[in-house]
Parts: structure tokens; sequence; C-alpha cells
């Protein structure tokens, strides 16, 4: 038997004719190039980018935070207008159409009925009075930031009509207005709160982290104290301190000095085991020998380099913050009346009533919901994007 | 086993001296006392004051000393178990505070082991079904009892327990059972009151402990010995037990020291709202009338409650991990 072995075809030229750059081997596509040459700060962005839900929070906190620049402009209602003849009345629906005609965004008139059994106050529609509503109009007035006087908002009810969206609470105060007010005092909490907290942890991590001996023991002695209380009761004791005749506005910058005294904790840590790992670096190590200060390394040098971790990590602790302020005001310890935040809406829902009967009071837990979601998931994104260089 | 836990205990004594120092100055911070409030209160209502009896009291607790002497006998009061004299309920602080301390405590335990047994099995399947539409939904849901504010959700589940089982609103027991002897129906009762605060207590903690498990039980398979283990032709059942989950157990323990802080505070809003007889709403009211050393002895209490909790955890880690055991390493 013979194995048939078969005919080899003849080896094709394989030398390419075409000229031969030695350097097109270790030439960068222009993507790549570009990657290689972008600045330190423009690789978290591309990274951040791609963090799809980091992104659409991020747009979720902007547009929260525009809004609170303009709160009295967007509410319909001011922020202690209130309307004796519609106490606690529910949410009114924006319809479109009445009687298959289409009218544009409109709101029947309520009617109003106690009830004599149960003693409810009872709120029907009424399909006679069709109240539309306008935009762009002239509604209570109000003074902007305390400085200009103004009646201009972007959504008012009818003349002589009514506009809750969200429904009013007990002394006929409509709560979307009172919502979007909140804003502005809840949203400011947290920041404030958030830069009293980064100058302390940046401030005593950077020496705990940089000094190392002696210093760093006391202050990781202090911080593990401080962190063995629990938060709330020592939130709940120090604001209970606050003397009862300060003003409103003090206790406000009070009750932020207090969330951020007990917050910075997290933050020192995280500076400290961060300077820990970059003093041994030898960029470092060429700054001491040219006889930069302490000072001078720490700020020119060592900082920016982790500044973006310090950032994401504040980031994630601004829900704590408003949740605090939150729990502080409905137990009563917090902010007070006038001053309106989403916390002191909340504590008027206290009773198992609010659940049964007025739901609508419980509304402004919505916004404090989404702004917690949103920090975390802008702050998990900001995390992800903080170290560029790693895959 | 023995030096370090000498040691361990050693290092306690000055966090609670600080912890001890830094309580005694925050009730001593608002402006006035109890009895001056008090005396007010009475001279405005027109009635009588018993001046040797406030007298009596001023010297007893050492109202007018200076801040050093103050702190220093109310520390040592405290070492002999004489926590002071809570002026609102007119009785020493021992005798109010007693049967709440041990309900704060019977509540931190439950929402603790609730915690682990949620926690345990869902960090366990995220983990080994990796961005699953399972895995997503649950970290979804995790993230949204981390968003919650506890009281609102605790109102609400109060509501709906009550419609669905009819459990009566509030308290630690249905309103027939108080100064009841105890029987099984009693302990029942007091079984479904607490179902509601541990659930909404734990939620938030529960969020991170499932976090943190998935994330260890993923740094262990995805080391060499589980591929091996693999390989060799272990049933993935058993590979998944026998080393990885034991190793990512770890935080189950290491990480009471920071879900206590944050039980015990969740307890304190949420005892308020649902009005159980914890030290939440006592600690609330002693606050706001400056009634200093109730307020004190609960700070002092909870803040104990959790350095000894870290104590024990410590131990327990200690004892599971020979790593720690013998380089008297710092935990966490």
């Amino acid at each position: 038997m013979t194995i048939r072995v078969p005919a080899r075809e003849p080896v094709p030229h394989i030398v390419s004719p075409e000229p031969f750059d030695p350097y097109s081997v270790e030439a960068m596509t222009p993507r790549q190039e570009r990657y290689y040459q972008a600045s330190q700060w423009r690789l978290m962005w591309w990274r951040f980018r791609r963090h799809k839900i980091a992104v659409v929070s991020a747009v979720v906190l902007l547009l929260l935070y525009a809004s609170v620049l303009v709160s009295e402009i967007l509410a319909p209602y001011g922020l202690e207008s209130r309307n004796p003849g519609f106490l606690l009345a529910p949410p009114q629906q924006v319809h479109l159409f009445h009687d298959g005609r289409l009218v544009g965004p409109f709101v029947y008139g309520l009617n109003y009925a106690l009830n004599m059994e149960n003693l409810r106050r009872e709120y029907t529609d009424d399909p006679a009075s069709v109240q539309p509503l306008r935009f762009f109009c002239r509604g209570d007035r109000y003074s902007f930031w305390g400085l200009v006087d103004s009646d201009f908002h972007v959504i008012c009810p009818a003349q002589g009509g009514t506009l809750f969206l969200l429904g009013t609470d007990r002394l006929g105060r409509d709560m979307l207005s009172r919502i979007i007010y909140g804003t502005r005092i809840s949203l400011t909490v947290g920041l404030l709160g958030i830069t009293i907290s980064l100058l302390l942890g940046m401030t005593l991590g950077g020496i705990a982290g940089y000094y190392g001996g002696k210093a760093d023991m006391l202050i990781q002695r202090l911080i593990e104290v401080l962190r063995s209380f629990p938060e709330l009761p020592l939130w709940m004791a120090l604001s209970a301190a606050l003397p009862v005749d300060w003003s409103p506005i003090v206790i406000y910058f009070g009750i932020t000095i207090i969330l951020g005294l007990l917050d910075w904790t997290g933050l020192a840590r995280a500076v400290r085991s961060k300077l820990l790992a970059l003093r041994e670096e030898d960029f470092c190590a060429a700054a001491m020998l040219m006889g930069a200060s302490p000072q001078r390394i720490i700020r020119r040098h060592l900082l920016p380099s982790f500044m973006s971790h310090i950032i994401a990590s504040a980031t994630l602790s601004i829900p704590s913050m408003i949740l605090g302020e939150t729990a502080l005001s409905f137990l009563g310890l917090g902010l007070r009346p006038p001053i309106t935040s989403w916390g002191v809406l909340l504590s008027e829902s206290q009773n198992i009533n609010v659940v049964v009967l007025y739901p609508w009071l419980m509304l402004p837990v919505v916004p404090v919901m989404v702004v917690v979601l949103a920090f975390n998931f802008f702050g998990d994104g900001l995390r992800d994007a903080a170290d560029p260089y790693s895959h | 086993m023995l030096d370090y836990l000498v040691r361990r205990i050693l290092v306690m004594i000055p966090t609670l001296i600080a912890i001890s120092l830094i309580t005694f100055t925050i009730i001593q911070l608002p402006p006035g006392d109890y009895l001056t409030t008090h005396i007010e209160e009475l001279r405005s209502q027109g009635e009588a004051v018993d001046q040797s009896k406030i007298d009596f009291l001023r010297q007893q607790y050492g109202l007018d000393l200076p801040f050093h002497e103050k702190y220093l006998s109310w520390a040592w009061g405290f070492l002999h178990g004489d926590f002071g004299y809570s002026f609102e309920y007119n009785l020493p602080v021992s005798a109010v505070v007693g049967d709440r301390l041990m309900l704060s405590m019977i509540l931190s335990f439950a929402t603790v082991v609730f915690t682990w047994v949620v926690a345990f099995p869902i960090g366990v399947y995220s983990a080994t079904h990796r961005y699953s539409a399972a895995d997503h939904t649950l970290t979804f849901l995790g993230f949204l009892g981390l968003a919650t504010p506890n009281f609102l959700f605790a109102l609400v589940l109060l509501y709906f327990t009550n419609v669905l089982f009819g459990t009566s609103v509030g308290g630690l027991m249905d309103p027939k059972y108080i100064g009841q002897p105890w029987s099984l129906g009693k302990f029942g009762s007091v079984v479904e009151h607490l179902l509601v605060p541990v659930i909404v207590i734990g939620t938030s903690g529960t969020a991170g402990m499932i976090r943190r498990l998935r994330a260890n039980l993923l740094d262990e398979l995805n080391k060499l010995y589980v591929t091996t283990a693999r390989a060799k032709g272990l049933p993935p059942g058993r590979a998944l037990i026998k080393y990885p989950l034991r190793m990512a157990l770890n935080p189950f323990i290491a990480d009471i020291g920071n879900l206590l802080p944050q039980i015990v505070s969740g307890a304190a809003i949420v005892s308020v709202v649902l009005s159980l007889p914890t030290t939440g709403p006592m600690l609330l009211s002693a606050l706001q009338s400056q009634d200093m050393y109730l307020a004190g002895s609960f700070l002092m209490f909870l803040a104990m409650l959790t350095v000894i909790g870290v104590l024990l955890s410590d131990i327990a880690l200690a004892m599971l991990d020979p790593r720690i055991r013998l380089h008297g390493g710092v935990t966490r």
C-alpha cells in the first residue's frame, strides 16, 4: 500500500514590494495616542462617562441644585401662603380633556364637605369648575432670596382657583411649594456639612498620615472613640444642646456644624491611608531632598494626587448627612420652622393616622430617597473614575 | 491568645475614659441645669419650692462644683454602679434605666441576627450569580433600603402589619398583656411586636453587609486555589463551601464594629416612632428636659454597648482566624 503524498504547491513570493517603514510598529492609532496624551482629569471624565447610572444621577443632582437657585419662581405658591378653605386637601390631578374636548392642562375645582360621622374632611372634584393652569404668570408675592420683591412664577393656579399638585398640609399650605423650598435647605445642609467634614478630615488625616508616630497614634485613637459612639444619639445630644433662644438661621448653621463635626472620621482615615502609601513614592523623597517644607510637599505634591479619591468619598458621605438632618428634624431636635427642610416637612407625618388618612404628607420622602440614591450612584461612579490608570 | 486578650482589654480602657469625658462634656453643654429650670417653672406657677430638698440635691450631685470635680465624682460613681439621679423621674438613674437597657440590648442582638440571616443567602447568591437579573434587583433593593428614612419605613410597615395581621399599633406587646405574668401568649405578642423594628433597623445594615460579603466572596472565588479545586473535579457546591465561603465569612464578625453603632442609631429613632420602651424615647425626653444624668447614662451605656460588642467580635475573630491571633494585628 502506498501513501499518496499530495504534490507540493510552489510557495508564493511573500516579500511585499511596498517600501517598509520600521517605525510603523511603534506608531499608535489616533485613539491610543489620544488616550496616552490625555491629562488625568480627562481620563477620569472618560472613565466616568462610561458609568451610565452615575451620569444620570449627576444630571439629576445638577438639576436639583439648579432649582435651589430659583425655588421662589418654580413654586406655584409661597412658602407660608395658607389656604384656609383647603386644609389637608388631597393632591389634584391634572387633566387635558374636558367633555371630550381638549382644554389643555387644567384641574377641577375642589368641593369640600365635612363628613359628620367620622369628622373627616372630604374633598371631591367639581366637574363644573374647570381651572386651566397658567404658565409664566403672576401669583403669590415673594421676596427673591430676600432681596428683590416679585410675583413671577413658572406655573400658577387659575385666577381664584387652586393648584395643589401634591395636596396641602394641616394649615392649607401647598405641599409641592413647600417641598421645593425645602430642597434649598436640605441640599445645602449636606454641602455645608461635607465642607466642614472635609476640612477637618484632610487636616487631621493629613497630620496623622504625614507625620505618623505620636500624632498618628493620638488621632487614630480619637477616630476610634468617635466611631464607637452611635451617630444619631450623639447628634441628638449635641443638637439638644443648642440654646433655645438662637434664631432659626443660626440653628441651621449649628446643625450643619454638628453633622460635619462627627462625620470627618471616615475621610480622615481615607486621607491617612493614601498619604501613608504616597509619601513612600520617589517624587516625594525628591521634593524632601530639595528642601521643600512639609506643608509644601503635602499641598503641591501629595494633595493633587489623591484629591479625586477624597472627593469621591466625600460625595458618598453626603447622603448620611441629609438623612441625619431629616431624622433630627423629624424628632424635633433639628431645624425649626420657619426654616423648612424635608425633615421638617416629614415631622408632620409623625403618627400612623397620616399613613391612613393623609398619605400625601409623606411625599417629602420621595426627594429624600431620590437625592440619597443619586448621591450614592454618583459617588460610586466618581470612585471608579478616581483611579483612571487602573483597569 | 491570652496575651492578645489582655492587650485588647487594656486598649479599651483609655477608649472608655475618652468616651466618658466626651459624654460628660456634651451633657454639660446646655446653659443652666435641670434644677434651675425646674425651680423657675415652679416659681412662675406660684408654687412653693422645697428649698432644703433642692439644696440637698445640689450638694449631693455637686451641681455647683467646677467641671473637673463634677466629672470625677460622676465617673467615680459610674464605676460603683451609682449613675446619678434622674431629676425628672425623682429616682436614681439605675432604677429608671434597667429594663430599657435590657430591651435595647435584646433589640440590637435580634437585629444583628436578622442582618446575618438575610445578608448571608443573598450575598452568596449574588456573588455566585454575578450580574444576573436577580443580582441587580437585590442590589437595587439594598440601595432602596439604605435610602429610605427608617422612621417613615417603620410607620408604613406598622400600618401594614396592623391591617394584614391585626397587630396592635406601637408598644412592645398587646395592651392586654401589660402587667400580666409571662406566658406563651405574651411572649408571642412581644416577638410579633419586635418584628417591625427589627426589619426596619435591619434593612439599612443589611445592604452594606450584602455588598461586603459579595465583594469578599468574589475576591476569594477568583483565587487560584478555587480554580485548582474545580480543575481537580470537586463538585461546585463543595468548591464553594469548603474554603472560599469560610474565608468570606470574616466580615460577618469583623463588621460588628461598624454594624452596632448603626443599629443602635437606627433603634433610637425607630423606637421613638413605634413608642417602644427602649432607651431611644427616654433619651430623647431626657435630652429635651436637660435631665443630664439620665441622658448621660444613656449615651454612656449606648457607647459601651458598641465598645463591648466590638471587643466580643474581636475575640471571636481572633479565635476563628489564626492570622489575627498570632500577629496580634489590628482587626477590620
